[in-house]
C-alpha cells in the first residue's frame, strides 16, 4: 500500500526506511518503541493509507518544491531554497522571553556580550512575565524585577510588566500566558521566524510562522546577534478532513496524533497541519493544535494562514507580513489522514501525553479536582466551551473546577462576553452557578506546579482532569499526583460528574 | 488573588563553588560577532539535530583538560568518564530532572548554579528507591546517569541540563534525546548526551560502576564486565568540550577571544 508520493529522486534525505506511508508501517528510524508499546489497541484506526497527490517532475531540472516550514527558513537565512538535514542562519523576526528563562538569558548576553552591550533590536524582543506572578516567593519576584530593569536599560518596546501582585487589574500593561498574550498583541506574523524562551512558543505556528522553543544559551546569543543556527527539520503532514463533531475540541486532535505517533514520534520534525478540518479552526483551536506538537518531540508546528488568520491579525498588527505556502512539489517524510467526523472524545491519561484512551473509557475514574487553564486550554474560547456545558446540564459541579483565565483579555472575556444561548449569561455567571472557583488572577498557574503557594497547586496527591499539556509525575505539584488531560468539554463534563466522563453525556 | 502563606524558604547564600558555570563570568567590552553564513556550516553540523544520522567516524582529539573536570569521580584522562552510574527509564521529562517550583533560580547566578545542582533529579518518583543527590549535599556521588527513550522531554527549560552539571554529572547515555535537552546540552557544555546503540538501562544498575571512552565510543560496565557501543558524539563534542556555544565559538574563532 505503499504509494510513491515521495518518489522525486531528488529526495537525497529521505532515508528509504523512513518513507513508512502508512501509519501502522515500522516507524522511522527515531527509537520509540517503549511509546509504541503503550498505543492502545482499542481506539478504531480512523486513518486511511496514504494517497498519490503528487507526481515526481518529469519536466527536469524545475525548482524543488518546498513546505512552509523549508520555505520560511530559506526567506530568513538569505537563500533559495533549502532541504532538510541544512543548517543554516537564521534571522529572527521575535524573539520571547519570560521571567523563569529571562533572567538566565540576560545573564548569559551580558555575561558573553559585555555589561554594555545592546540588545539587537529593542523591538524585535518581547518580554512577558507569566509563570510565577502571583506568588510571595521572593526568588520569583526578584526574577520579574530582573526582567524590568533589563526592559528599563534597554528600552525594549513590548515588556508587559505587573507590579501590583494585589490586583492585576491595577497593571493594565500586563498580559499574562506569553504564548497567547503573543497572539493577541499582534506578535504572531505569517512567514515570519519567532524564537522564544519556552517548549510552548511553537503555538505560534497557527499563524503560518516558524515558531520553536530555545534555552537560556540560545537565547543570549540570539539577544546579542539576531541570530541563530537551526537544522532545516523535515515535515510531516497531518490531513485532517470532516465535519467536526459539535462534541470535540481541537485538544481532541492533537491528542488523537500525539496518541499516534506517540511522545517522540516528531522528535527534530516539523508538523504541517492542514484539512478541510484544521480549515474550519478558529484561530485559537489552531494554537491548541500546534501547542501541542512539542508534547510528540515536534520542533514546530505549522498551519497555512487564511482568512480566518488575515481576520484575526486585522487592527492587532501593522507590521506588513508575508505569507508563505508548502509547494505542490513539496517533501515530506511522512503523511497521516485522519476522518474527524470518527473521532471521539480523548483523554490522556497518566502519566505521559501519549497515553491515550476514549474518555469513555475512563468512565471510571474517580476524580478529586479539575483545572481549566494554561496555554493550551486556558483561552477564551476554551472556557466558553466548558460554560457550554454547565449551562447544557444546569447542575453543579461535583468537585472542585478551578479556573485560570490565560491572559488579562482572557479574564475581561469571561467576565463580559455572552455565552450563546444563555439568554445574556456570561461564563463567569455561568461558572459561579455551577459552583466553580471563582476565577483567579490569568497568568500560568498550576500547570507547571510552580512555587508552593500557585493558585490551584496540586499539593497532594490527587486526581485531576486538566485543560493543560503535560501530565508527567509532579506536573502539577504533587509528584503521585495524577493528571488527565483532555479538552474544556470533557473537563467541564468530568467536573460535573466527578468522574472522567464524556461530554456527550451533556451535550446530546 | 493574595498569596497564601506556604513558601519556599528564600534563598540564603552559599559559598562560590570550585567550580562555576564553565565559562567564567570576565565582563569584556563588547565583543565583534562574526556570523558566517555558509563557510561555518559545516562545523555545525551534527549540532542541532540527527535526522540523519551522525557521520560514521569521528574521532574526538582528547583535549579536555583534566583541570575542567567536574566530577571527583572523573579522575582519568581526558575524555574519559569513570564512576558510578545512576540508571532511569524512558521519557524522563525535564520536570522529573528539574521540578518546576526550582525554576525560580537563575543558572547564570553562580549560587543559584549550585543550588540546582542540589535538586537534579529530584522529581523522579518515589518509585526511585536511591536518591540522586543525598538531603544537603550539592553534588551527586552519581557522575554518569544510564536512560532509555526520550531523555529530557518536555521543557525548554536549560536548568535541566545545568542541574545535572551542576550536580557533577559528565554524561548522560540514554538511546535517544528530546531535540531542546539535547541542544541545551550542547550549547551549555554542561553534559555530553550520548546515544547508546542498545538498550543499556534494563542492562545496567544504579551503583554499578561504569567507564565512558568517548573516543572509543565505548561504555564499559565494570561491575558486570560488560561493553557497550555508543554513537558518536561527532562535531558536538569539540563544542561540550570547550564549555558550550560561546567558548567554542571564540576558540573557533567565529567570534572575538578573550584576553586572558
Amino acid at each position: 500500500m505503499a504509494s510513491s508520493a515521495i518518489a522525486s529522486s531528488s529526495t537525497a534525505f529521505i532515508n528509504k526506511k523512513d518513507v513508512g506511508l502508512s501509519a501502522f508501517s515500522p516507524q522511522p528510524s527515531f527509537s520509540v518503541l517503549s511509546a509504541r508499546k503503550r498505543i492502545p489497541k482499542k481506539i478504531v484506526s480512523v486513518m486511511t493509507p496514504q494517497q498519490t497527490e503528487r507526481k515526481p517532475a518529469t519536466t527536469g531540472s524545475v525548482k524543488t518544491g518546498m513546505t512552509m516550514t523549508e520555505k520560511i527558513l530559506a526567506k530568513n537565512s538569505d537563500k533559495p531554497e533549502v532541504s532538510p538535514g541544512d543548517n543554516v542562519w537564521v534571522n529572527v523576526d521575535v524573539l520571547m522571553t519570560h521571567d523563569v528563562c529571562g533572567p538566565g538569558s540576560i545573564g548569559i548576553f551580558k555575561k558573553e556580550f559585555g555589561q554594555n552591550a545592546k540588545v539587537w533590536d529593542r523591538e524585535k524582543l518581547v518580554i512577558i512575565p507569566d509563570h510565577y506572578i502571583f506568588t510571595a516567593d521572593e526568588r520569583a519576584n526578584r526574577n520579574v524585577d530582573i526582567l524590568r530593569d533589563f526592559c528599563t536599560e534597554q528600552n525594549i518596546k513590548y515588556f508587559y510588566d505587573i507590579k501590583d501582585l494585589g490586583n492585576f487589574r491595577a497593571n493594565p500593561d500586563y498580559k499574562g500566558v506569553c504564548h497567547v498574550a503573543l497572539a493577541q498583541e499582534g506578535h504572531c506574523r505569517p512567514g515570519e521566524v519567532l524564537l522564544g524562551t519556552d517548549s510552548h512558543t511553537c503555538t505560534a505556528g497557527a499563524f503560518g510562522q516558524f515558531a520553536t522553543g530555545i534555552g537560556n544559551t540560545d537565547a543570549g546569543f540570539v539577544l546579542g546577534t539576531g541570530k541563530i543556527l537551526l537544522k532545516v527539520p523535515p515535515t510531516l503532514r497531518f490531513v485532517m478532513d470532516g465535519e467536526m463533531p459539535d462534541y470535540l475540541l481541537a485538544k481532541d486532535l492533537i491528542l488523537q496524533i500525539i496518541g499516534e505517533i506517540s511522545v517522540a514520534g516528531a522528535t527534530y520534525k516539523a508538523m504541517e497541519f492542514v484539512g478541510t478540518t484544521v480549515e474550519s479552526l478558529t484561530m485559537e483551536e489552531r494554537m491548541t493544535l500546534c501547542n501541542m506538537v512539542v508534547e510528540a518531540g515536534g520542533k514546530n508546528g505549522v498551519i497555512p494562514a487564511d482568512k480566518t488568520t488575515y481576520d484575526y491579525l486585522e487592527g492587532r498588527t501593522s507590521v506588513p507580513y508575508e505569507p508563505v505556502y508548502s509547494d505542490e512539489g513539496a517533501r515530506y517524510l511522512k503523511e497521516y489522514r485522519f476522518d474527524v467526523s470518527k473521532l471521539e472524545p480523548l483523554v490522556a491519561k497518566p502519566h505521559s501525553p501519549d497515553n491515550r484512551a476514549l474518555a469513555r473509557e475512563c468512565k471510571d475514574v474517580k476524580i478529586d479536582r479539575v483545572y481549566i487553564g494554561s496555554c493550551t486550554g486556558g483561552k477564551t474560547e476554551d472556557f466558553m466551551a466548558a460554560a457550554k456545558v454547565f449551562l447544557a446540564s444546569g447542575k453543579k459541579v461535583k468537585v472542585p473546577t478551578f479556573l485560570v483565565p490565560a491572559t488579562q483579555k482572557v479574564w475581561m472575556d469571561v467576565y463580559s462576553l455572552p455565552v450563546p444561548g444563555s439568554g445574556g449569561k456570561t461564563c463567569s455567571q455561568i461558572f459561579e452557578e455551577a459552583g466553580c472557583d471563582t476565577p483567579a488572577s490569568p497568568s500560568c498557574g498550576a500547570c507547571l506546579g510552580g512555587p508552593k503557594d500557585t493558585y490551584a497547586r496540586m499539593n497532594e496527591a490527587q486526581v485531576c482532569v486538566s485543560t493543560t499539556n503535560r501530565n508527567f509525575p509532579g506536573r502539577m505539584g504533587h509528584k503521585e499526583g495524577q493528571i488527565y488531560l483532555a479538552s474544556p468539554y470533557t473537563a467541564a463534563a468530568s467536573a460535573l460528574t466527578g468522574y472522567v466522563t464524556d461530554p456527550r453525556e451533556f451535550l446530546q | 488573588m493574595a498569596a497564601s502563606t506556604t513558601l519556599s524558604s528564600s534563598i540564603t547564600t552559599f559559598k562560590l563553588s570550585p567550580h562555576q558555570p564553565r565559562a567564567s563570568s570576565v565582563f569584556n567590552p563588547l565583543p565583534s560577532v562574526k556570523l558566517p553564513s555558509i563557510s561555518f556550516n559545516n562545523l555545525f553540523n551534527p549540532l542541532i539535530s540527527r535526522c540523519v544520522p551522525t557521520p560514521k567516524s569521528s574521532t574526538i582529539s582528547p583535549l579536555r583538560s583534566a583541570a575542567s573536570s567536574t566530577t571527583p569521580e572523573a579522575t582519568t584522562a581526558a575524555t574519559t568518564f569513570h564512576g558510578v552510574c545512576y540508571v532511569v527509564g524512558d521519557n524522563i521529562d525535564t520536570d522529573q530532572i528539574i521540578p518546576a517550583e526550582y525554576l525560580t533560580l537563575v543558572p547564570s547566578n553562580p549560587d543559584e548554579y549550585k543550588k540546582l545542582g542540589s535538586y537534579a533529579l529530584c522529581g523522579l518518583p518515589s518509585s526511585y528507591q536511591t536518591r540522586f543527590v543525598e538531603p544537603g549535599e550539592f553534588t551527586s556521588k552519581f557522575s554518569i546517569i544510564i536512560g532509555g527513550d526520550n531523555f529530557g522531554c518536555g521543557s525548554s527549560r536549560e536548568h535541566a541540563p545545568v542541574a545535572l552539571g551542576a550536580a557533577g554529572v559528565a554524561a548522560v547515555v540514554a538511546e535517544s534525546y528530546a531535540r531542546i535537552f539535547f541542544r541545551n546540552s550542547v550549547s551549555t557544555g554542561e553534559v555530553y548526551p550520548l546515544e547508546s546503540e542498545v538498550r543499556i538501562c534494563e542492562e545496567c544498575k544504579t551503583g554499578d560502576v561504569v567507564t565512558v571512552e568517548l573516543g572509543e565510543n565505548r561504555l564499559i560496565n565494570h561491575t558486570t564486565g560488560k561493553e557497550y557501543k555508543l554513537k558518536p558524539i561527532g562535531d558536538a563534542g569539540p563544542v561540550i568540550e570547550a564549555g558550550g556555544i560561546f567558548a567554542y565559538a571564540r576558540k573557533a574563532g567565529m567570534i572575538s577571544s578573550r584576553e586572558a
